[in-house]
């Protein structure tokens, strides 16, 4: 159903320049009163800096944005949020030391004479979180204490608090699950009967699918397709525009079976008090073994260990005959390891330092004669690292921090691959990188693989596990409970072996 | 059946460290209350009489006012991610301004008020500048406030011709100096600047902004928080409280100087950190300053009364700190 109305907010060639890229460059979005509009687009596609030109906080270079017809700027966050745009952050964008009722009312306090009035905030806080289905988060609670989730609703609230006509959520869904997602939407469901605008953004279709409207996809900087249904609008259709190409399927198969090879790394009764026992397996060139389970099953702890990061109560691993020094990643690293973090950002990437110096660090000394370091070849080797994965864009000085997930991903990704390590020991390779570039980040493992490069992969995502890994190893509690090939079991498959154990523990218990 | 699995209630790595703002803050007091309880203790042992008396308390407090008030000021700008090293030339600076207000020329006709107003005029356009330099010229705190510290007193020493200054202004004197029913005035500056300073940063916009700013500038900023111009009043509302010290060295000492408040900046910082004050911004107590203040005042006290020399009192003060900052690594991180 169309409607003739003036849109709330209409947005008409939007650009914006940062030094060296055009991060939009004729983004036009057209939001109406009451809808759920969903925003598609890969990483690096420019929602992010839409979302912050939205907010105040980027002002634009060129185009219009009209609010309610009428022509406005929105040149710093005051202006945004007195206009009535609220924005919900994906990066949770709260300050941990205050409690959260301030959290919620930072920057609009309630005050009288500049002196804050507590007991009317948290009793405001109160409220905001009921409506949320939350009111086991006490508002006077500092939100530094706060898991991911608790954040996220504190978010929701502040944006609720604004008595917004238009709240932008950026992968809201993130960090709930099911029950919270479904609270969120009952929300979003209210905010749209009373007239106020969502601009939704989420990597999952299912949800776009559930409660959006209408959507628009951006790619590159631009808009490439806008009043689409959000229903009806065929899955392979989305992601043709999102990538610009026809995806058949994100796994790569492995072309050859595994050749028959010694093991180039074995693990032996691995065990850490508290957190893993007994793990075995081995691992040959051009293999790629899985590890699925559930989050805190252990399998971040098994990787971790193995490549040194913490010490093993007992068991050994071994590479290519050796058994390593126990609890050195030194040790790891010289045997030809190298572990993608779980946590990119705070354990594997320097965010302010170039992209070629990430890439190098794990090799920089190889550059060096007698303790200085040759730059210039550093750089250019980092260089064709960086190439041959593809990350972009290809400027090996842009800072890292300024890069999309996947290409940060990618990033890491090349700094074993300039180690020429023969042991790769991936820890969530996607978390935070969107579909396209996941199929990118498949194939490059895949194909690491077939040069012959032993690949350990450990994600939550059952369907990747599945899909990338030659073999499956399933984590729950600490223990391997199932091996085997992972074309022999299936995600339901692999439910049923978990849950087959934390039932097994029930009744133990009882 | 969906493939995801994800469980926030196990996506989280740090467990919940209940509510900070109440338990653990009157925890981490207790242990500067129970230090400063240790402190006395050792001096009524040690010095008997002699410490444990109105007049020495009286004195321990005098001794703690300079420290005390630039101390309250300096709460705000770590708080708010800041530092400010310049806080002793400043002070200094403000005193050299402030006597030759007061001593040339038109000398005897001066009221009192007017080396008031330039002491605190002086010391809060340093601040400002400071301000300035950090919020709008982003150069790092440290290094600007390093260049105030060294421009300042430098400045303090081509005014003052290196000479100290003598003020012989009867009303500044008299006020200053007066001490309505036995307590000091300049000690009843200090009440006022830490009372007027905890309500600020905890009842107040200002203070819950200031919170953010330093917590999280990005956050604050997409609040619709002048982050730029907070941290401006943040180093200005110091540098007034280094006039306000500038002042009281003024009648303690009868004197401008340009080397008034020489190293100032390591013991107000001292207190500040040993008070319970983060480094890293986002954390702030005023109560806790308080009590930084008055354990390292009382340290200088006891040590002085056992005839100790300053050399042994700082080695002191340095082992203090390490043993306060490791004990509060301690509370922060305990488990519930």
């Amino acid at each position: 159903m169309r409607q003739t109305v003036t849109p709330l907010l209409e947005m008409r060639g939007i650009v914006k320049q940062f030094p060296g890229v055009r991060a939009l460059d004729g983004v036009d979005l057209v939001v109406r009163a009451g809808e759920v509009h969903c925003l598609l687009g890969q990483n690096g596609a420019g929602k992010s800096t839409l979302i912050k030109v939205l907010a105040g906080a980027h002002p634009i270079d060129e185009g219009t944005i009209l609010w309610d017809g009428e022509p406005i700027s929105f040149a710093n966050p005051q202006d945004a949020l007195a206009t009535g745009v609220a924005t919900i952050y994906q990066e949770l964008d709260l300050v941990d030391g205050l409690t959260v009722a301030h959290n919620i009312f930072l920057g609009h306090e309630r005050a009288r004479g500049g002196m804050t009035r507590d007991a009317e905030m948290n009793r405001a806080a109160r409220e905001l979180l009921a409506t949320l289905g939350h009111s086991e988060i006490r508002p006077t609670r500092e939100v530094g204490s706060l898991s991911a989730a608790g954040k996220q609703i504190v978010s929701m609230a502040r944006a609720l608090s604004r008595d917004a006509k238009v709240i932008v959520m950026d992968e809201p869904s993130a960090v709930l699950d099911a029950d919270e997602v479904d609270g969120l939407f009952r929300v979003v469901d209210d905010l749209r009967a009373s007239g106020t605008a969502i601009i939704y953004i989420s990597h999952r279709l299912e949800e776009i699918r559930r409660i959006g409207d209408r959507l628009t996809v951006l790619k590159d900087g631009a808009t490439v397709a806008t009043d689409l249904s959000a229903q009806d609008t065929p899955t392979s259709e989305l992601i043709t525009l999102m990538t610009g190409r026809t995806v058949t399927s994100v796994f790569p198969r492995r072309t050859e079976p595994v050749p028959d090879a010694a093991p180039v790394l074995s693990v032996d009764s691995l065990s850490r008090v508290g957190e893993f026992t007994d793990v075995s397996f081995d691992l040959r060139p051009g293999e790629i073994i899985g590890l699925a389970g559930l989050v805190g099953a252990g399998r971040s702890e098994i990787v971790e260990t193995i490549y040194g990061a913490r010490r093993a109560t007992s068991g050994t691993v071994t590479v290519g005959g050796t058994t390593l020094r126990n609890g050195s990643v030194d040790a790891a690293v010289g045997a030809g390891l190298g572990l993608c973090p779980e946590e990119r950002k705070s354990q594997g990437l320097i965010l302010d330092e170039a992209v070629y110096r990430n890439i190098s660090l794990a090799s920089f000394s190889r550059f060096a004669r007698g303790g200085f370091s040759n730059e210039a070849a550093e750089r250019r080797a980092a260089h064709d690292a960086a190439r041959s994965v593809d990350v972009r864009p290809d400027a090996p000085d842009r800072i890292i921090r300024t890069l999309s997930g996947g290409n940060q991903q990618k990033v890491v990704l090349a700094r074993w691959l300039l180690r020429s390590c023969t042991i790769l020991l991936l820890d969530e390779p996607t978390r935070g990188v969107d579909v396209g570039a996941r199929a990118e980040i498949y194939s490059l493992i895949r194909e690491l693989a077939d040069s012959g490069v032993a690949v350990v992969v450990v994600s939550s995502d059952i369907d990747e596990v599945l899909g990338l890994s030659d073999r499956v190893l399933v984590v729950a509690e600490g223990s391997v409970v199932h091996d085997g090939p992972s074309d022999a079991i299936d995600a339901a498959g692999v439910l049923d072996r978990i849950l087959a154990t934390h039932d097994h523990d029930k009744e133990g218990a009882a | 059946m969906s493939a995801s699995l994800k469980d926030p209630s196990l996506t989280v790595p740090t467990p919940p460290k209940g509510d900070r703002g109440g338990s653990v803050g009157i925890a981490r007091n207790l242990g500067l209350v129970i230090a400063l309880v240790v402190l006395c203790v050792v001096g009524v042992v040690t010095a008997g009489e002699r410490f444990a008396s109105t007049d020495n308390i009286v004195t321990i407090l005098r001794l703690a006012t300079v420290t005390g008030v630039v101390a309250i000021g300096m709460t705000f700008v770590i708080t708010g991610g800041g530092i400010d090293l310049s806080v002793g030339a400043i002070v200094a600076l403000a005193s050299v301004w402030a006597t030759t207000t007061g001593t040339q020329a038109m000398a005897d006709d001066v009221h009192w008020i007017v080396i008031v107003l330039s002491a605190l005029l002086v010391g809060t356009a340093c601040g400002v500048i400071n301000g300035l330099l950090v919020a709008y010229g982003r150069i790092v705190p440290f290094v600007a406030t390093l260049a105030m510290l060294a421009s300042a007193r430098a400045l303090a020493e081509l005014i003052a011709d290196r000479k100290t200054q003598i003020l012989r202004n009867q009303g500044f004197t008299d006020f200053f100096g007066a001490e309505p029913l036995g307590i000091p005035v300049i000690v009843i500056i200090f009440a006022l600047v830490t009372v007027g300073g905890w309500f600020l940063l905890n009842r107040t916009t200002f203070g819950r902004r200031t919170f953010a700013v330093g917590g999280n500038p990005e956050a604050a900023r997409l609040a619709g928080i002048k982050v730029q111009r907070h941290t401006v009043y943040l180093y200005a509302l110091l540098g007034m409280t280094c006039g306000i010290a500038a002042l009281i060295v003024m009648s303690r000492t009868t004197t401008g100087s340009s080397t008034h408040g020489t190293l100032l900046e390591l013991d107000v910082i001292a207190a500040v950190v040993i008070g319970g004050t983060l480094l890293s911004g986002g954390r702030g107590t005023v109560v806790g300053t308080l009590f930084g203040v008055l354990i390292f005042t009382t340290l200088t006290n006891v040590f002085t009364l056992n005839n100790l020399s300053t050399s042994t009192q700082n080695v002191a003060k340095g082992v203090i700190i390490v043993i306060a900052v490791l004990l509060q690594q301690r509370i922060a991180n305990r488990k519930p």
